[in-house]
C-alpha cells in the first residue's frame, strides 16, 4: 500500500497549513489546542467552510428536481462533486461509480445489503481481517446470521500485520473478502493490492475499507485492485454527514436498491417500482448537497497540498514520534503496530504503563492535548493485541514536531500525577 | 492543573494504587456479578457473601481506570459489614450523589452492558454529602460527565447483586 514515490516530495509548510484551520487556533485548559484525533475526525480548512457557506448562500436547492435557474446550478455541482470525488480515487467512471452515502459505516452496509442479499446464500464463506473495524464486521455478522454464511478470518500476527501464510486456503471457495486498507488502532498499511489478486483468483469481490487510508494516501482504485471502496468525508477535511462508496460499475448495475424513497426511483406504480439507473439507485431521499461541495472542496485542498507531500510529511512525523516516544518513555511505553513507518500510517495506539488509556487522555487533555482512549471500535483487534483499550494518538497534515512534543511533554505529567 | 484535581482526589489514587478487598470470594456460596463499561471497555467482578441480612464479605476483580477502581475499593470498605437496608440506603444516595448527569449520558457505544438493575436514586439535592465519608472524594467525578459512567459501574453491580441474592432467599 504505501505508495510513496522515490522522488522526494516538496515539504509541507505545516505552520501556513495551520492557520487554514480556524478550530486549531483556540486553547483547552489555557493551553493551545494540539489535536491528536484526526482517525476520528478531522477539522476542516477554511476553504471547505467558504464553500459550504458560499453554497448555501448563493445557490441551495433540492437536486435533480427543480427545472428553474438555482435548482439546475445545485444539481450541476453536486454532481460535480461526484466527478471531483471520483477522480481523486482514480475512479474510470466517477459518474455512474461514485455513490454519496452518509459515511464509511452506510457505504459498507450498502454493500453488505445489496450486494450481499444477491450474491449471498447459505453455506456460503465470506472472509474478514482481525484488524477490521465494527464498520466492516458487523453488516457481514447481521447477513451472516439472516443468511447462514460462515466467516472466516486472516489472522493478525504481533506486530499488528496480517498472516498471510494461508491466505489461498482461506480465500478459496469464498464470495467476498472485506480488508482494511489501514488500521484504525495499528495504522498498519496492508497490502490490498496483493491480496485483492488473490482474491479474485479465488473468486471472491473484494470490499476495501478506505476511511483510514484515503485521507493520507495517494489512492487509484485501478491499482488497488479492489471491487468497493468506502471512506467518510469528515475523516479527510470535509464534514460530517456524507460518505462514499466507489463500486466498480458492473457490479454496482447488478445490485437492487438499499433504501427506499424518492430519487432512487424511474417510475412508482401501485403494483411496484422500477429502480433508477446508478448511482442514484442507492441514494434515497434528498442527499446530504452541502456536504458534497463541502467534501469536494476537502479534495480540491488535499490535492493542491499533494498527497505524495502528505503521505512524505506524515512518515516523517509517525518516525519523529516512535522514536521521541522510546526515547522519552523507554520500557514505560508499549506502542503497537508495525515499527517500520514505511509499513503505517500515523495512527499510533499505546499504553502508558499502567495507567488506564481514560486516565491517560483525561490528563493529556488538562495539557490542551486531544487523544482517543478506548477500543476504537475494533474489539477482535483488541482481544488479538490483548487489551481492553489503548490510547491513541493520530497524525494529519497539519500536525508538527511541537505537536508530538507537546504529547511528549503531556505524558510525562501523567505519569507523575500518577505517580 | 486545577479541574483534574477535583476528579483526583488523593483518597481516589490511593484506592487506586492500593485497592482494598481485591480478589473474588468462592462463589458459590457467594453471589458472583460481572458489571461491564462499553465505553472505556472497564470490567468489574463483585462477589459477595450475605449472612442474615448483612453483607459479611465483599470483593472486588476486574480491570479498568482509576476512577472505576477506586470507586469500587471503596464501596467495598464502606458496605462490608453493614445490614443490606444500609447498604442499599448507600446506594441510593451515592448514585444521588452522581445522578447529576447520569440519566442524560448515553451509555458508552450504545451498546450498554452495564446491569440495569433498578436503583432507586435521591434527587441530588436529597442527598447528604456529608454522610458519604470519604465517599464524598468521588464528588469531583460529576463535572466530568464522561467519567460519571465509570465511578457507578461498581455500584449498579453490588445493586444487582443484592437483588439476585434477594430474590433466591
Amino acid at each position: 500500500m504505501a505508495q510513496v514515490k522515490t522522488e522526494a516530495p516538496r515539504e509541507l509548510d505545516v505552520a501556513r497549513l495551520k492557520k487554514d484551520f480556524p478550530l486549531l487556533a483556540r486553547e483547552v485548559h489555557g493551553h493551545p489546542i494540539t489535536y491528536l484525533d484526526s482517525a476520528a475526525s478531522a477539522q476542516r480548512p477554511v476553504q471547505v467552510l467558504d464553500a459550504m457557506r458560499e453554497y448555501d448562500e448563493t445557490t441551495h436547492a433540492n437536486v435533480h428536481r427543480g427545472v428553474y435557474s438555482i435548482a439546475e446550478e445545485a444539481t450541476r455541482r453536486f454532481e460535480a462533486a461526484r466527478q471531483n470525488v471520483g477522480a481523486f480515487i482514480g475512479a474510470a467512471e466517477p459518474t455512474r461509480e461514485v455513490v454519496f452515502t452518509k459515511n464509511a459505516t452506510e457505504a459498507l452496509n450498502l454493500v453488505a445489503h445489496s450486494w450481499g442479499r444477491a450474491n449471498l446464500q447459505a453455506g456460503d464463506s465470506i472472509v474478514l481481517t482481525e484488524m477490521e473495524h465494527h464498520a466492516n464486521i458487523v453488516p457481514w455478522h447481521i447477513l451472516a446470521a439472516e443468511r447462514g454464511l460462515t466467516i472466516r478470518w486472516i489472522p493478525v500476527d504481533d506486530e499488528g500485520r496480517l498472516t498471510l501464510d494461508h491466505l489461498e486456503q482461506l480465500l478459496e471457495g469464498s464470495k467476498l473478502l472485506g480488508i482494511t486498507c489501514m488500521s484504525n488502532v495499528l495504522g498498519t498499511l496492508n497490502p490490498v493490492a496483493d491480496i485483492a489478486a488473490a482474491a479474485h483468483h479465488a473468486g471472491a469481490v473484494v470490499v476495501a475499507d478506505g476511511a483510514q487510508s484515503v485521507p493520507h494516501l495517494p489512492t487509484d482504485v485501478s491499482s488497488l485492485g479492489v471491487d468497493f471502496l468506502a471512506f467518510s468525508a469528515h475523516k479527510m477535511l470535509g464534514p460530517t454527514g456524507i460518505g462514499v462508496l466507489w463500486g466498480r460499475e458492473d457490479l454496482l448495475a447488478g445490485m437492487g436498491p438499499f433504501l427506499g424513497g424518492g430519487e432512487m426511483i424511474l417510475d412508482v406504480r401501485k403494483d411496484g417500482f422500477t429502480p433508477n439507473d446508478i448511482p442514484w439507485r442507492f441514494e434515497a431521499g434528498t442527499p446530504p448537497i452541502t456536504e458534497a461541495i463541502g467534501l469536494s472542496a476537502a479534495v480540491d485542498y488535499l490535492r493542491s497540498v499533494g498527497m505524495e507531500a502528505v503521505r512524505s510529511h506524515e512518515v516523517s512525523l509517525t518516525t519523529y514520534a516512535l522514536t521521541t516516544l522510546a526515547d522519552r518513555f523507554g520500557d514505560d511505553i508499549r506502542i503497537f503496530g508495525p515499527a517500520d513507518p514505511i509499513d503505517r500510517g500515523g495512527v499510533i495506539s499505546f499504553s502508558y504503563r499502567d495507567i488506564h488509556p481514560h486516565d491517560v487522555s483525561q490528563v493529556l487533555d488538562e495539557y490542551g492535548v486531544c487523544v482517543r482512549a478506548g477500543h476504537h471500535c475494533a474489539k477482535p483487534l483488541m482481544r488479538r493485541i490483548g487489551v481492553n483499550a489503548t490510547a491513541r494518538a493520530s497524525l494529519a497534515l497539519y500536525n508538527d514536531r511541537a505537536d508530538v512534543e507537546t504529547l511528549a511533554d503531556a505524558l510525562a505529567q501523567a505519569g507523575a500525577f500518577f505517580g | 492543573m486545577s479541574g483534574i484535581e477535583d476528579l483526583y482526589r488523593e483518597i481516589i489514587l490511593d484506592h487506586y494504587r492500593s485497592p482494598r478487598n481485591r480478589g473474588e470470594l468462592d462463589s458459590p456460596p457467594a453471589r458472583r456479578v460481572e458489571g461491564f463499561n462499553p465505553l472505556c471497555g472497564d470490567e468489574v467482578v463483585v462477589t459477595l457473601d450475605v449472612q442474615e441480612g448483612v453483607v459479611s464479605d465483599i470483593k472486588i476483580a476486574g480491570t479498568g481506570c482509576s476512577i472505576s477502581q477506586s470507586s469500587a475499593s471503596l464501596m467495598s470498605a464502606a458496605v462490608k459489614g453493614k445490614p443490606v437496608p444500609e447498604v442499599r440506603d448507600l446506594i441510593r444516595t451515592f448514585k444521588g450523589m452522581m445522578s447529576i448527569h447520569e440519566s442524560t449520558l448515553p451509555s458508552g457505544n450504545g451498546d450498554s452492558g452495564e446491569p440495569d438493575a433498578q436503583v432507586e436514586v435521591l434527587e441530588p439535592e436529597a442527598v447528604d454529602v456529608d454522610s458519604l465519608g470519604e465517599l464524598a472524594a468521588l464528588q469531583g467525578v460529576v463535572k466530568f460527565p464522561v467519567r460519571i459512567k465509570c465511578a457507578t459501574l461498581s455500584w449498579n453491580t453490588l445493586a444487582q447483586g443484592l437483588d439476585e441474592t434477594e430474590s433466591v432467599a
